[in-house]
């Protein structure tokens, strides 16, 4: 008899996901050559994550971000603003790199501007808002935006917490919402629950809120677009969904660095409880954003637990237990995590490969990648990481030499993916084409 | 007992130093010599920092032990505080198109330790602002900071204007923080990558002729 998915154990489930994603159930591709090509993408990047050598070195290009847009001679700030644009500048991109890719991200981090608009988005500064019209990224704002004192609020009920303290803050629309009832007041008849709803100000933080649903939706549709004809091409995506490490919940998005740093020292034990928490809930988003037949894999891209940001005593109280948490969770229902070290994490290479074997791989942005494929390259997939200087500032020629480098360091024996350090948003396309051209001449396995 | 307090502000003790400030101050202690400790634990914290003890959550509980202290310690202040002479001056900021100040606050923290007068400019500092805090301050010494890559044009920028201004010849420019190093340095023509606060601190004193 057939087991079920919960008698399935973490090796089962991720090959059934990989299975998945190889055939994608419901999916057709127009072409015979679309769908060789695709199963050829996806077979190259399982047998990595798996630490098996592939055909050849995969490659993800440092252009998964906004790149697109500055290839097709438009800018970030046009893009959100005109679907259109986007949507032309991305499928430009798709046709003219289809030699040069082996995987393609749809605009699906390019957020749509008039949503952040309507709900008036503090929490980030976009080309034109905060910043210069032709900045090519979007930037978070640093801030207190959770006070030392409310670790107890936050910690008895999270979503609480966001919605009546944490959204007010951050979206200049909802600053009304704070006089809302808990919605767990709704119980038996519930009146009095309902008369904040009533108020014009509350009214008009709900109104902001369809508005950039109902953008959002014009957004995604257009996102759409991208990702079918990526699909038809036979390009697969590289990521689901994302995820967080719990301490960077804490760092980036609610206390501020300043906010969690000190409460290392004044607060230990509170802070440790909230990431206890968070994990839960980091760990329901990431499952809940990998659907059938597509990529089985969740980025993380993790921040303030890099070698500059603590010591190494200090990640391993504060940081890695509830990042590991998160971790194995995902990696427990067949999901391949990508652990994308911004940074250098050098220090840590003694710590971060503990985890079954050939299930998460490490995307590596300053980090000695040789010395990581020497320690941790026997359990852990390896990404990167091509210094973001020399795709941008160097010749093709200096970039395939890099490309080379990684390729001969770090290929042997499968388990490595070939890509920048961190993401480029502009420079010249004969850079990006070279790493293809390295990966092909030096990458193939024989 | 002042070594002790210094040693205790520099070993991060909370309690224990608020509590001698207060003992300080009730037993009629000049204020300045408590703030004159301060500063030496600062200068401890320091030179921790730069030899791998400490990392940036100590840092920056440090300098909120030093905000306490100075909140205490103010309204007990009769006189200015006496001017610490320093050893010259340094300009530092983000360039334009960039919002990111943890890297440019360590450089400003261990400048400042290390006794530079900074002239830290903050964030997102258009190209202007920075030619005219070197006019202005006349200090020998700038530091670019910049988090993202969208950083490497706008340094460019920032060493043309200065060029341009006629300045560029008379100070040393360094540059640091996220997706920078020595390419990005050749490409924006600054005199040097600093890979840390401890090598900001190291070429100012270079350039500066102190240590």
């Amino acid at each position: 008899m057939e087991k079920t998915w919960a008698e399935l154990t973490p090796a089962e489930k991720r090959e059934e996901r990989f299975k998945q994603w190889l055939s994608p159930p419901g999916v057709s591709f127009p072409t015979k050559q679309a769908e060789k090509a695709y199963k050829e993408r996806v077979t190259r990047f399982t047998k990595a994550f798996k630490l098996q050598e592939p055909d050849r070195v995969p490659v993800v290009l440092p252009s998964i971000g906004n790149y697109a847009a500055f290839y097709a001679g438009t800018d970030l700030r046009t893009v959100m603003y005109d679907y259109d644009a986007m949507t032309k500048a991305w499928l430009k991109f798709l046709k003219d790199f289809d030699q040069d890719m082996d995987t393609f991200v749809p605009p699906a981090m390019v957020p749509p501007g008039r949503a952040l608009e309507a709900v008036d988005y503090r929490l980030y500064k976009w080309p034109g808002h905060g910043i210069a019209n032709n900045v090519m990224s979007y930037q978070a704002v640093e801030s207190e935006w959770m006070k030392a004192d409310e670790y107890d609020a936050l910690i008895r009920d999270p979503s609480d917490f966001w919605l009546r303290t944490y959204m007010p803050r951050v979206f200049g629309a909802f600053k009304a919402f704070t006089t809302l009832s808990p919605l767990t007041t709704f119980e038996e008849i519930a009146i009095q629950s309902f008369v904040a709803f009533g108020m014009p100000e509350v009214q008009a933080g709900f109104k902001a809120l369809l508005a950039a649903g109902s953008e959002s939706l014009k957004w995604i549709a257009a996102v759409g677009v991208v990702a079918q004809a990526q699909q038809a091409a036979g390009f697969p995506g590289i990521m689901a969904g994302m995820a967080k490490a719990p301490f960077d919940t804490l760092g980036d998005t609610l206390r501020g660095t300043q906010g969690v740093m000190m409460d290392m020292f004044q607060r230990p034990e509170k802070l440790h409880e909230a990431m206890a928490r968070i994990a839960p809930l980091q760990i329901a988003s990431a499952l809940s954003s990998v659907g059938p037949g597509g990529a089985p894999i969740v980025m993380m891209p993790l921040h303030k637990g890099a070698d500059s940001f603590m010591s190494v005593k200090q990640y391993e109280t504060f940081y890695w237990p509830t990042f590991k948490k998160v971790v194995m969770a995902i990696v427990n229902e067949g999901i391949t995590p990508v652990l994308f070290a911004e940074g250098s994490y050098n220090k840590r290479l003694d710590i971060i490969g503990d985890f079954p074997k050939g299930t998460v791989a490490w995307f590596f942005d300053q980090t000695d990648i040789f010395k990581a494929k020497e320690k941790i390259g026997d359990r852990c997939c390896i990404m990167g990481n091509v210094p973001t200087s020399t795709v941008l500032t160097g010749t093709p020629k200096e970039v395939k030499d890099y490309c080379r480098k990684l390729i001969e360091g770090c290929g042997k024996g499968g388990g490595y993916i070939l890509s920048g350090g961190a993401n480029v948003d502009n420079g010249a396309p004969e850079n990006m084409r070279a790493f293809m051209a390295a990966a092909k001449e030096y990458g193939v396995y024989k | 007992m002042s070594g002790d307090f210094v040693n205790l502000l520099a070993d991060l003790k909370e309690d224990e130093v608020l509590k001698q400030v207060k003992q300080r101050l009730a037993a009629k202690e000049d204020p300045l010599k408590i703030l004159e400790d301060s500063r030496k634990g600062m200068e401890i914290v320091g030179k921790r920092f730069a030899g791998g003890e400490y990392f940036l959550p100590e840092l920056v509980f440090s300098g909120e032990l030093l905000r306490q202290v100075t909140e205490i310690v103010k309204p007990h202040l009769t006189q200015s505080s006496a001017k610490v002479k320093k050893l010259g001056k340094v300009v530092i900021g983000t360039v334009a198109g960039d919002i990111h100040d943890i890297g440019l606050n360590i450089v400003d923290f261990m400048l400042d330790v290390n006794g530079f007068e900074v002239t830290n400019l903050g964030v997102d500092v258009p190209v202007e602002k920075f030619v005219k805090a070197m006019k202005d301050t006349k200090a020998p010494v700038l530091g670019l900071s910049g988090f993202l890559t969208p950083a490497f044009d706008a340094m460019k920028e920032t060493v043309e204007a200065l060029d341009k201004a006629g300045l560029r010849k008379n100070i040393k420019i360094m540059i640091g923080g996220g997706q920078m190093d020595d390419e990005v340095r050749k490409y924006a023509k600054a005199d040097a990558f600093g890979k840390d606060a401890m090598a900001a601190v190291t070429l100012t004193k270079k350039w500066i002729g102190v240590g």
